[in-house]
């Protein structure tokens, strides 16, 4: 009996050891994703700052694109970018948040709120050139607003809605239900509930999924090139029906020209494209903490 | 409480059109900034829209650079959609300049031409398409033409040095070409493939820099590109002297390229322009007359090689025809 007693209690020290093994692998499998991460990422950093930092000043934010590196400034581009934003922000936001509270809210779950469902959540995998090519069609060609802010701001809204619709729609069936059915309760309308129970509650939610869709606005070249957005523009648009270059064109064109000094420049744009999508990331942490503190 | 978060939530949607504002003041900013800017000639107003090769890019953007400080009123844009797509916006009357690193082709003239667009082709400069192995390559000496097209056109198997000429290495030569969008492969095509497929086993690229990095890194390697971007990596690439028509072995240089001794791959670079846009439109009449005086200049500027003076004079007695 004793003997059994043993052998067991050997066994089951055997097992616990084996579980604590694969702990200790697994374990070491994931930090080392992470390192590996982190590694990729601070090489690129540091590859693109200390190639463009050099080439950061004053001017090179005042001044327009030239053929002369030291002479040329991203000033076109970011304004053009800012201009761009300022049609895609309102645009994606308005029609992404009010399609996601439809199809949350009011929509009856059928088979047709499925099937848009699944099309929307398809449309989020579409590549970027085809909604570029959308964009020539219908904007370009078909309402005539050439390649102006509008037509770009618009096809880049396109681009980016679906993921704002999905993230919206995520973060709007978070909300607990308690909270929707004691408003009801109260006597509240569906309107009355939704902008004072849902959205406020979905608010952060919605925002960092919505400003990480604007990143990728401001970072997509594909869609511009297609919609003919071009490169050199020595003056700021004054409406959204002018012409206008963006960050990502100007980079774009900066590597491909056979001067190492135009890839510094290059760099140095990058350095400033990143600066605007942490700015835009702080924004969306700072939503988020405000709405949750509450 | 809530009323806090409704502002909040317009704050949002609104801090977009504030930033659109701050793109306002600097605007007349410039404005003011560039008003010193006299030329003696009447000041012109006007928009110009120019797209297309990505070649040409470089010295449309220089001469629209300085046309707008003489000329800050109108409006210049240049974009880069490549050579045919360039065309196709030409085609479609959304520019009134295209530019191109190869000649038009029939069926582009033949849209135009349906779509009632009659155009002028001028030549801004020369590129020398530029053939190039790596610096380690020391038996190839000089390549005829011929050569050229027995090791680029595709014939279903491994190209190897030994294949090409006797003596050289039995090793597999590595092929690293522009993209089959591009003007340049255009040309190459027409000169040395004669419409034939390239080499399967071509690395294709649009962008110029991974050819040349290519081409350095990997010792059995040869490519092609514009000279410019050869110029740029001289030390690090090895050009291979190709072997005219009168049976002479030329390396692409400034002088081979614009005495025409440099061929068949030196290719002049043209930019197409609306006639209608030239009779109404001064702004473009004025730009396009500025373009052909300073092409020659700015042209070696960006490291390409400028046509003779004549050629350039000639086309100003065509513009004059034009107006």
């Amino acid at each position: 009996m004793e003997k059994i007693e043993r052998i067991k209690s050997e066994e089951m020290i055997g097992r616990i050891d084996s579980r604590l093994v694969k702990n200790k692998v697994v374990k070491s499998i994931f930090f080392a994703a992470t390192v590996f991460t982190s590694i990729i990422l601070i090489v690129l950093l540091v590859r693109i700052l200390t190639q463009g930092a050099p080439y950061l000043s004053w001017d090179f934010l005042q001044n327009f694109a030239s053929r002369r590196p030291e002479q040329a400034g991203i000033k076109a581009a970011v304004i053009g970018t800012v201009w761009m934003m300022s049609v895609v922000i309102p645009t994606a936001a308005i029609l992404g948040v009010g399609t996601a509270i439809y199809l949350e809210e009011y929509a009856k779950k059928n088979a047709i709120t499925r099937w848009i469902q699944m099309n929307i959540s398809n449309l989020a995998g579409v590549p970027s050139v085809v909604f570029g090519l959308l964009g020539l069609t219908i904007f370009v060609r078909l309402f005539g607003f050439g390649n102006s802010v509008l037509a770009a701001g618009f096809t880049m809204a396109l681009l980016v809605l679906p993921v704002v619709i999905v993230a919206s729609q995520e973060a709007i069936r978070a909300v607990p239900s308690e909270l929707k059915e004691a408003s009801y309760g109260l006597g509240a309308t569906k309107w009355q509930t939704i902008f004072r129970v849902v959205l406020p509650y979905a608010i952060p939610g919605i925002a960092t999924g919505s400003i990480l869709a604007f990143s990728r606005a401001i970072g997509e070249t594909a869609p511009l090139i297609v919609i003919g957005i071009p490169t050199f523009v020595a003056f700021l648009p004054s409406d959204v029906f002018d012409s206008f270059t963006a960050l990502p064109m100007q980079i774009y064109n900066w590597t491909s020209r056979p001067q190492i000094e135009f890839h510094n420049l290059a760099a140095a744009g990058i350095i400033i494209l990143l600066g605007v999508l942490i700015v835009m990331n702080s924004v969306a942490v700072w939503i988020r903490n405000r709405y949750q503190s509450r | 409480m809530k009323p806090v978060k409704v502002l909040t939530l317009s704050a949002l949607l609104g801090s977009a059109l504030v930033l659109g504002a701050c793109g306002n003041d600097a605007q007349s900013d410039t404005g003011e900034n560039t008003e010193q800017a006299e030329s003696g000639d009447a000041q012109l107003q006007g928009q110009i829209a120019i797209d297309g090769s990505s070649t040409v890019f470089p010295i449309m953007e220089a001469v629209s650079e300085e046309f707008m400080m003489e000329q800050p009123d109108v409006q210049v844009t240049v974009g880069l959609s490549g050579t045919g797509g360039g065309f196709e916006k030409f085609i479609a009357g959304e520019t009134q300049m295209s530019n191109a690193s190869r000649p038009i082709k029939e069926e582009e003239a033949a849209a135009l031409k349906e779509a009632g667009v009659e155009f002028t082709e001028f030549q801004l400069a020369y590129d020398g398409l530029s053939v190039v192995v790596n610096k380690d390559n020391d038996w190839v000496d000089q390549l005829t033409v011929d050569e050229l097209k027995k090791m680029w056109v595709d014939n279903g198997t491994a190209v190897k040095w030994s294949d090409i000429r006797e003596g050289w290495p039995e090793e597999e030569i590595k092929f690293y070409s522009p993209g089959t969008d591009s003007g340049t492969f255009d040309y190459f095509d027409e000169v040395i493939l004669d419409g034939a497929q390239i080499n399967k086993g071509a690395t294709l690229s649009e962008d110029d820099n991974v050819l040349v990095q290519g081409v350095t890194g990997e010792k059995n390697a040869i490519g092609y590109f514009g000279y410019a971007y050869y110029l740029e990596n001289k030390d690090n690439i090895k050009v291979v002297p190709i072997v005219n028509e009168e049976g002479k072995a030329v390396e692409p240089n400034a002088e081979t390229i614009e005495s025409g001794e440099y061929e068949p791959l030196s290719r002049p670079l043209f930019t197409y322009v609306s006639n209608a846009a030239i009779a109404e439109d001064e702004a473009t009449a004025g730009f396009v007359q500025f373009m052909l005086e300073n092409a020659s200049v700015l042209s070696e500027d960006v490291g390409y090689v400028s046509l003779p003076q004549e050629k350039y004079d000639e086309q100003l007695v065509t513009l004059e025809g034009l107006k």
